[in-house]
């Protein structure tokens, strides 16, 4: 099987100091990849490498595109990178605030990915709109508010909506949950688990959470000082830890 | 006269305006960029109108100005005393009559020919600037024609109001190519904009130089659902009777009387020149 993604040797310096280096990866198609570390351990910086938003000093970011097979997307054309950011790739940020549209309504922050795609006609952007607001569970008469008026965790699921109404293949996600207060987190929890077994989601998915990726990945990565200090299953990785500092940061949180 | 160079430019400053406005003209749409001069006017009375009217004008030329389509607004008779003063070239309120004209929120009623260039004021060039404040990316989007955006702001238009509420500086696409900021006419107006005669924008603040040629084609966003529509308020003048003008509602008393009036004022006394009579004018008709 061609992986979905496929992730060679991927360096970023910031000046003297490393974001991240040494990381390799395949990514396969419905597979859920998480990325756990201690804060400073390059988790971020990865995961903008990876999704376009920082160009790594090298390395190869190889994606399987619908059109062309797999491609190097460090060296396609901004346009086309832009083009897969808005079609085939979603980026689900942290901050909602940094992936929505705070003076524009929930409708048109669902709606826009559409639009820049080309569609042109009102009723069904709305529509779809309407639909992927009950996919995250708000209610159809909340289409019309702006983001402001929402709370944490409902503009959070806005952004998911936001972000999957184009039906993408693959989804970064940089600590989906932070800023979250806990049970507001295990309910975002389940409705992505959900999301990503019904749309047969590939994603990659940073946290400091082992929770989460207990619950959402397949296979997991550790890292540390900017690498990949230890990668596998994430049952074996999290239930027989073999690098020390794996240990370390499975023992320095309640079992889950 | 000899105390200011013609139209008040030195021909150094006309020359680099002219290679903006001819960059314009070779791309459609486009906003290039130019150093925008103090005027001795303050932004927001047309400086990026007069600085490109400036560097049209020849001394056989006959201009016209108007501001929301008439010609004797303050904003209208300080930029003509200005171009008479300075350039000496002759002007006139009529529109057939006029080689250059600059204009404030208007296009005239009567058709522009190939011989004349119509001049706007721009206030903001930057159609995806009240979503998008960043310029860095404004232009890529308009480098990528990355214009999903200019929608989300119609789309935004109908939730709130049923229908598409943006009635002035309505966001138009040029030659299939470059979304345009139309200044803020009327979008009444928008249609006129393929026209026979050559159209420059100037913003004076935000520095940049805009053109549509003769005869392209400029086409208003909408929706298949919510098509566009150059509406007006649906009435004749109360003074010639056109019914296919744009008009002003004057409020004539504190007791809620109003008439409807042509905003061309030009236009409009032509009509009544030629014996056009509108309802609140009647009496006079000869
Ligand atoms: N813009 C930047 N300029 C300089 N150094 C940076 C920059 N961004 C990150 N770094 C450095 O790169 C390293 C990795 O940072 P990164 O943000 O990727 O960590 P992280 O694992 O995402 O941390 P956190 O869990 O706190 O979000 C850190 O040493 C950080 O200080
Ligand atoms: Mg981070």
């Amino acid at each position: 099987m061609t992986p979905l993604l496929s992730v060679r040797d991927i360096h970023k310096s910031y000046g003297a100091r490393i974001g991240c280096t040494d990381v390799g990866f395949d990514l396969f198609p419905g597979e859920v990849m998480g990325i756990v570390g201690e804060s400073g351990s390059g988790k971020s910086t990865l995961l903008n490498c990876l999704a376009g938003h920082l160009s790594p000093d090298r390395g190869e970011v190889i994606f399987d595109t619908r059109t062309d097979g797999p491609r190097d997307t460090l060296t396609m054309s901004e346009p086309e990178r832009r083009m897969l950011g808005r079609t085939d790739w979603a980026f689900v940020h942290q901050n909602p605030r940094d992936g929505l549209r705070m003076s524009v309504s929930a409708g048109g922050n669902v709606g826009e990915r559409l639009m820049a795609v080309g569609a042109r006609h009102y009723g069904d952007i709305r529509d779809s709109a309407t639909d992927w607001l009950g996919r995250v569970e708000i209610a159809a008469d909340r289409i019309d508010d702006r983001p402001r008026a929402f709370s944490g965790g409902m503009q959070q699921r806005l952004q998911i909506a936001r972000n999957l109404v184009t039906g993408p293949r693959l989804v970064f996600m940089d600590e989906p949950t932070g800023g979250l207060d806990v049970s507001v987190q295990a309910r975002l929890l389940d409705l992505l688990r959900g999301l990503v077994r019904e749309m047969g989601l590939s994603a990659i998915i940073v946290t400091h959470d082992l929770a989460v990726v207990r619950l959402l990945a397949d296979r997991l990565m550790v890292m540390k000082s900017g690498r990949v200090v230890e990668a596998g299953l994430t049952d074996q990785v999290l239930d027989d830890p073999q690098h020390g500092y794996t240990q370390l940061l499975v023992s320095s949180v309640l079992q889950v | 006269m000899s105390d200011y160079n013609f139209a008040y430019l030195d021909e150094q400053t006309k020359r680099m305006i002219r290679r903006a406005i001819l960059k314009g003209v070779a791309i459609p749409g486009y906003q290039v960029p130019f150093a925008s001069r103090e005027m001795p006017m303050p932004y927001g009375w047309g400086t990026g109108g007069v600085q490109v009217s400036a560097a049209c004008l020849t001394p056989e030329d006959k201009l016209k100005v108007i501001d929301q389509g008439a010609d004797d607004t303050t904003n209208a008779v300080s930029i003509r005393k200005f171009f008479e003063r300075t350039a000496g070239v002759e002007t006139t309120e009529r529109t057939n009559e006029a080689t250059v004209i600059q204009t404030r929120h208007r296009i005239p009623e009567e058709p522009l020919t190939e011989d004349q260039i119509l001049v706007y004021q721009v206030p903001i060039p930057e159609p995806l600037r009240f979503l998008e404040p960043r310029e860095t990316e404004t232009r890529k989007m308009h480098a990528l024609e990355e214009y999903g955006l200019m929608h989300v702001k119609l789309y935004e238009d109908i939730s709130r109001h049923g229908h598409i509420a943006t009635s002035y500086a309505y966001p138009v696409k040029v030659e299939g190519r470059y979304v345009m900021d139309p200044s803020p006419i009327p979008k009444f107006d928008n249609p006129k904009m393929e026209m026979a005669g050559l159209q420059l924008f100037g913003a004076g603040r935000e520095q940049r130089i805009y053109a549509i040629p003769p005869f392209t084609r400029v086409v208003s966003l909408d929706f298949e659902d919510h098509p566009f529509e150059a509406s007006k308020a649906d009435h004749p003048c109360d003074l010639c009777g056109a019914g296919d003008s744009y008009l002003d509602e004057v409020i004539t008393d504190d007791a809620g009387g109003r008439m409807f009036v042509c905003s061309d004022t030009d236009f409009c006394a032509g009509r009544q020149d030629a014996g056009y009579r509108g309802r609140l004018n009647a009496e006079e008709a000869a």
